[in-house]
C-alpha cells in the first residue's frame, strides 16, 4: 500500500482518472481517460473497442439479405434507420426501388424510431445532469412507441424489419390507429418535457455555453446530425440527399447557432415535433399495394462500389459497399455518426469541468456500439 | 434598546402564555424516571450513566424506525413524482421493503479495499453516524421532551454538524480511490461554504429571540411562528436555510460529493454492506435533523399554531399534541427537500460555490441587518 | 464545379490520375505518394472547397490497398471520391490528411488498426479498437485467426 498522494498522481504530477468502461454516465462501455487539474479537464482521450464486434468483417461473410440485421446492433436506438440504410444501399446496387407502400412504411418507422430515440436521449440527459424524474416521463411515450413496433415487427429494440425491396411483413391492422393515438399523446405531453427540464435555471446554467463547437470545427471533425445542426451546419441528409420520398413530405431542418449543449438540446427537442409532423402527414396516406418488391432469393450485387447515406437519430450514417459480384459484400464500411461526433469530444471538453464533460457526453447522444461497431 | 437585544421578553411570554397551554408536558414523565433512578441507585454516577443509557436506547429506538420511514417515504415521494408506484410488494403497500433492504445490507460483505487505510476507512462511517446522532441532543421533540436543553443549543447544532465533513473527508481519503477523493474534496468545499449561510440565517432568528436555547426559541413563538411574525427577513432566511441545509446534508441538487453520473458514488464508492448502510442512515438522520431545526426556528417547533390573542383558537390548537405538531412540521419540510431531489438537475461544482459566495452569503448578510433592525425597532409582532 | 472541371483540375496537378464515373460519384484514382498536396489544394482552393471529409476507409484488393476518401463541399455541394492506391502491401504507408480534416484523426486510426496502413505524420497513431499488442490486421483479406469460426 502506498500512502495517498504518492501514486494517485502520475510521475508528471498529473491527476488522471479513467471514466469508464464501467461508469454510470458513459451509457455503455466508453472509456475516457481524463487528465485533471483540480476539477478542470486538461485532456480527454477516448479509448474505444470494448464492444467492438467487427460487424464490418462479419458482414463480409454474410449474404446481402443477412448483413442488414447485423446493423441493428450498431446504433440500437435507431435500429430501423440503420437497417434502412443497408437496404437502400443494396437496392441502389440492384437498381430497384422499394414499393411505394414500403417506402411510406419505412419513413413512418424511421420517424417513430427517431422520436423514440430522442425521447430516450432526453430522459438520459436529465439523468446525466442529476435530474432523475425526466427519465420516467420520457419512457411513458417511448413505451407506447415501442408497443407499436412490437405489434408490427415483433420486436421492441432491434426490429429487423427491412429487407431489400421493401419491408418484411405488412403493417399490423391496428398500426394506423395506434400511431395516431400515440402522436396525440406525444403532442399533449411534450409541454411537460419543457416544463420539467428546459426552463430550469440549473439546467440552463449547466448547458448554456458548455461544450461549444463552431461550425467550421463541426465540419472539420465530421460532426453530423443534431450536433452539427446546433452549430449552424445544415447537414440533414433527408433534405440534402432525399431518399425514400422524404422530398415529398413537409418538414423543416432545425438549425441553431449556439453550438453549445443547450443548442444541441433544443435542436433535438424541436426535431421531435418535426418527426411528429412527418408521421401525421403520412399516416393516413399509406398507399395500397405490395409491401415488398420482387427480388431474387440470392441477391448478387454487380461489381462496383455503392454508397448510401441516411439521417439516423444521431446524424449521418454512411454505408459503403464494395462488391466483386459475389453473393456477399467484398468490403463494407459503416461511416457511423457517433464515431465522428465522439472525435470532437476533446475539442469540446478542454478546459471544462467534470460536470461539463457529462453534459457534453449527454448532448452528443453517444451510443457506444455505434462507435465501436 | 439594550434590553431588547439582551433577552427578548421570554419570561413575560412564559408567564402569559404558558398558563394557557393545555399541551401535555413530558416533564412529569422524565422527572418520575429521574426520581425512580435516584431512589434505586443513589445520587451518583450510576444513576447518571443509566439515565444516559436509557436516553441512548430511546434515541436509537426512535431513529431506526424513523430512518425506515424516511426511506420508505422517499421512495414513495419519488414514485409519486415519477409516474411510478414505488415499492408495493413487501408488506402492506410495500412498507417493509426498506426492512428487507436493510436485511440484505446486513448480510452483504463489508469489503475493505486492500490499498485503503483500514483504520480510517472503518472509522469514517462511525464518525458520520455519531455526529449526526449527536446533533439530536438539543432538539425538542415535544413539550419538555428534549435530551439536553443546553443554553447554547443552536450553536451546538451548527458546530457539531460541521464535524460530519471530517467523516466524509476521511472516507474519501482513506478509500484509495480517485473518485472518492474528488468527492471528498468537493464535500469539504461545499460543507464549509454552506455552513456560513446556515449560520447567518440561524443568527437572524437568534436576533429576534435573544436566546440560543432551544426551549426559549420555541417559547418565543407561542404567539405566532417566526415565519409569520418576522416579516420578509424571516421568509428570506427560511428559504436560505432550506437551500443551504440541503447543500449541507449533500442531497440533490447539491449531491456533488456522491454525484452518481460524475463520480460513480463519490466518497462512498468503496463502501458496501453495513458500512454503506451507515452512510445511508446518517443521510436520513441529517435530513431529519435539519428539517427539525428549520421547524424549530421558523415554524415554532412543537408549538401549536397560535395567532396573537385569539385565545379560543389557540386553545383549540392546543388539543393537538405537541409531538404531532413537531413531527408534522418536520415531515413537511422533509417533503419539500425530497421534492428538490426529484425535480432539479445537479449543480456544477463552480456554480455551487458561486451560488453560496456570490448570492446566498451577501443576501443573508443584508438579511441579518434587516432582522436586527426589526428586532431593535420592535416591528415584529 | 462540374465533374469535368474537377477532372481537369486534378489532371493539371496529377497527370497520372485515372477516373471512374460509373457509380454515383466521380472517382479519381491517384498514386498514394501524391495524395497530400492535391488534398491540401482541394481543401484550400476556393472553387473546390472540399471542407467535409465524410468517409475515409481502405479496401484490401489483395495485390494492393486502396485508400478511399469521400469528400464533399458544404458550399458548392459537389462530391468527389479520391482513391489512393498503395502498392506496397507489406508495409503500406501514406501521408495523413488529419492536418486538413480533423475527423481523419479517428478514421485513420481505425484504418491503421484494421488494415495496418501507417499514416506518416499522424499526431496520435495507435490502435483504436484492438489491444495494443494485437497481432495482425483483421480486415485484411489474408488475416487468419485460429479462434475464428467459419459460419
Amino acid at each position: 500500500m502506498g500512502l495517498l498522494g504518492e501514486d494517485i498522481v502520475t510521475e508528471d504530477g498529473e491527476f488522471v482518472i479513467n471514466m469508464g468502461p464501467q461508469h454510470p454516465s458513459t451509457h455503455g462501455v466508453l472509456h475516457l481517460k481524463i487528465w485533471l487539474d483540480g476539477e478542470t479537464i486538461k485532456r480527454v482521450q477516448p479509448h474505444l473497442g470494448y464492444i467492438h464486434r467487427s460487424i464490418e468483417k462479419m458482414s463480409e461473410n454474410l449474404s446481402y439479405r443477412n448483413f442488414i440485421f447485423a446493423t441493428s446492433r450498431m446504433d440500437y436506438l435507431s435500429a430501423h434507420i440503420n437497417n434502412e440504410a443497408c437496404a437502400l444501399c443494396v437496392e441502389k446496387g440492384l437498381q430497384i426501388e422499394a414499393t411505394p407502400r414500403a417506402q411510406v412504411i419505412r419513413i413512418l418507422m424511421a420517424e417513430l424510431t427517431r422520436l423514440a430515440s430522442h425521447q430516450l436521449w432526453w430522459g438520459c440527459t436529465g439523468l446525466d445532469l442529476g435530474a432523475v424524474t425526466p427519465f420516467f416521463y420520457a419512457f411513458r411515450e417511448r413505451e407506447a412507441i415501442m408497443g407499436i413496433m412490437e405489434e408490427t415487427c415483433g420486436a421492441r429494440l432491434t426490429m429487423n424489419y427491412m429487407v431489400p425491396g421493401g419491408v418484411m411483413y405488412d403493417i399490423h391492422p391496428n398500426f394506423q390507429n395506434r400511431v395516431k393515438e400515440v402522436m396525440k399523446q406525444v403532442k399533449d405531453n411534450l409541454h411537460e418535457y419543457f416544463e420539467i427540464l428546459t426552463g430550469n435555471v440549473i439546467f440552463e446554467n449547466r448547458t448554456k455555453g458548455v461544450g461549444y463547437i463552431s461550425a467550421e470545427d463541426a465540419i472539420s471533425y465530421g460532426c453530423t446530425g443534431p450536433v452539427a445542426r446546433a452549430s449552424g451546419v445544415s447537414c440533414d441528409i433527408r433534405k440534402w440527399f432525399p431518399y425514400e420520398g422524404y422530398d415529398k413530405v413537409q418538414f423543416d431542418e432545425i438549425l441553431d447557432t449556439g453550438g453549445d449543449c443547450y443548442a444541441r438540446y433544443m435542436v433535438r427537442m424541436k426535431e421531435m415535433l418535426q418527426s411528429v409532423s412527418i408521421i401525421e402527414q403520412l399516416i393516413d396516406n399509406i398507399p395500397e399495394g405490395d409491401f415488398q418488391a420482387k427480388t431474387k432469393n440470392v441477391i448478387k450485387l454487380p461489381k462496383g462500389e455503392f454508397y448510401q447515406r441516411v439521417e439516423t437519430a444521431r446524424g449521418e450514417l454512411g454505408v459503403f459497399i464494395v462488391s466483386d459480384g459475389a453473393a456477399s459484400p467484398y468490403r463494407i464500411k459503416y461511416r457511423s455518426p457517433n464515431f465522428s461526433n465522439l472525435s470532437a469530444i476533446e475539442h469540446m471538453a478542454k478546459g471544462a469541468k467534470i460536470g461539463d464533460l457529462i453534459a457534453i457526453m449527454a448532448t452528443l447522444d453517444l451510443v457506444i456500439p455505434d462507435i465501436d461497431r | 434598546m439594550v434590553d431588547l437585544l439582551k433577552g427578548y421578553n421570554v419570561e413575560k411570554l412564559k408567564s402569559e402564555n404558558l398558563r394557557l397551554l393545555l399541551t401535555y408536558s413530558f416533564a412529569s414523565l422524565s422527572s418520575h424516571i429521574h426520581a425512580w433512578l435516584i431512589s434505586s441507585m443513589g445520587d451518583g454516577m450510576a444513576a447518571l450513566v443509566s439515565e444516559m443509557l436509557i436516553v441512548g436506547i430511546c434515541l436509537i429506538a426512535f431513529l431506526v424506525p424513523l430512518c425506515f420511514f424516511l426511506g420508505y417515504m422517499e421512495r414513495k415521494v419519488a414514485a409519486f413524482m415519477q409516474l411510478r408506484l414505488g415499492p408495493n410488494r413487501v408488506g402492506p403497500k410495500g412498507s417493509l421493503q426498506i426492512v428487507a433492504d436493510t436485511v440484505k445490507l446486513l448480510f452483504k460483505e463489508g469489503l475493505t479495499p486492500t490499498a485503503s487505510d483500514k483504520f480510517l476507512f472503518n472509522l469514517a462511517p462511525i464518525i458520520v453516524v455519531v455526529t449526526s446522532m449527536l446533533v439530536m441532543a438539543p432538539i425538542a421533540f415535544a413539550k419538555d421532551l428534549q435530551i439536553w436543553d443546553l443554553s447554547i443549543g443552536v450553536l451546538y447544532v451548527t458546530s457539531i454538524s460541521s464535524i460530519a465533513v471530517i467523516g466524509i473527508l476521511m472516507a474519501g481519503w482513506s478509500s484509495y480511490n480517485k473518485y472518492s477523493l474528488l468527492g471528498a474534496m468537493r464535500s469539504g468545499a461545499q460543507i464549509v461554504s454552506y455552513e456560513l449561510s446556515i449560520g447567518l440565517s440561524i443568527l437572524s432568528v437568534i436576533v429576534l429571540t435573544g436566546s440560543l436555547k432551544m426551549s426559549d426559541i420555541v417559547m418565543s413563538q407561542s404567539n405566532g411562528w417566526w415565519i409569520f411574525k418576522g416579516h420578509l427577513p424571516m421568509w428570506i432566511s427560511f428559504v436560505i436555510f432550506i437551500i443551504a441545509s440541503t447543500a449541507e446534508i449533500n442531497r440533490a441538487p447539491f449531491d456533488l460529493t456522491e454525484a452518481e453520473q460524475e463520480l460513480t458514488a463519490g466518497f462512498h464508492t468503496e463502501y458496501s454492506g453495513m458500512k454503506f448502510a451507515m452512510f445511508l442512515l446518517s443521510e436520513y438522520i441529517n435530513l431529519f435533523v435539519v428539517s427539525a431545526i428549520a421547524a424549530t426556528l421558523f415554524l415554532g417547533g412543537w408549538m401549536p399554531f397560535h395567532i396573537g390573542h385569539w385565545e379560543l383558537f389557540n386553545h383549540i390548537m392546543d388539543f393537538i399534541p405537541s409531538s404531532i405538531w413537531f413531527m408534522g412540521k418536520t415531515l413537511f419540510i422533509i417533503f419539500i427537500i425530497m421534492q428538490f431531489r426529484w425535480t432539479f438537475p445537479r449543480l456544477r461544482v463552480d456554480q455551487l460555490l458561486t451560488l453560496e459566495w456570490k448570492y446566498l452569503l451577501p443576501i443573508s448578510m443584508v438579511n441579518i441587518l434587516l432582522a436586527t433592525l426589526i428586532a431593535i425597532m420592535g416591528w415584529h409582532f | 464545379m462540374t465533374n469535368e472541371e474537377i477532372k481537369l483540375f486534378i489532371s493539371a496537378h496529377i497527370p497520372a490520375a485515372i477516373y471512374e464515373e460509373t457509380g454515383e460519384f466521380l472517382n479519381a484514382i491517384i498514386p498514394s505518394e501524391e495524395l497530400l498536396p492535391i488534398m491540401k489544394e482541394m481543401r484550400s482552393n476556393r472553387d473546390l472547397n472540399f471542407d467535409y471529409l465524410f468517409c475515409l476507409t481502405c479496401i484490401d484488393w489483395k495485390d494492393h490497398l486502396m485508400m478511399v476518401y469521400h469528400l464533399t463541399s458544404k458550399k458548392h455541394k459537389h462530391t468527389l471520391v479520391i482513391k489512393a492506391k498503395i502498392t506496397d502491401v507489406n508495409d503500406p504507408k501514406i501521408e495523413t490528411v488529419s492536418g486538413i480534416w480533423k475527423t481523419a484523426i479517428f478514421h485513420e486510426r481505425e484504418v491503421y488498426d484494421l488494415f495496418g496502413v501507417t499514416f506518416l505524420n499522424h499526431p496520435d497513431l495507435r490502435r483504436l479498437f484492438l489491444m495494443d499488442d494485437w497481432e495482425g490486421w483483421p480486415l485484411r483479406k489474408n488475416y487468419v485467426d485460429e479462434n475464428m469460426i467459419e459460419i
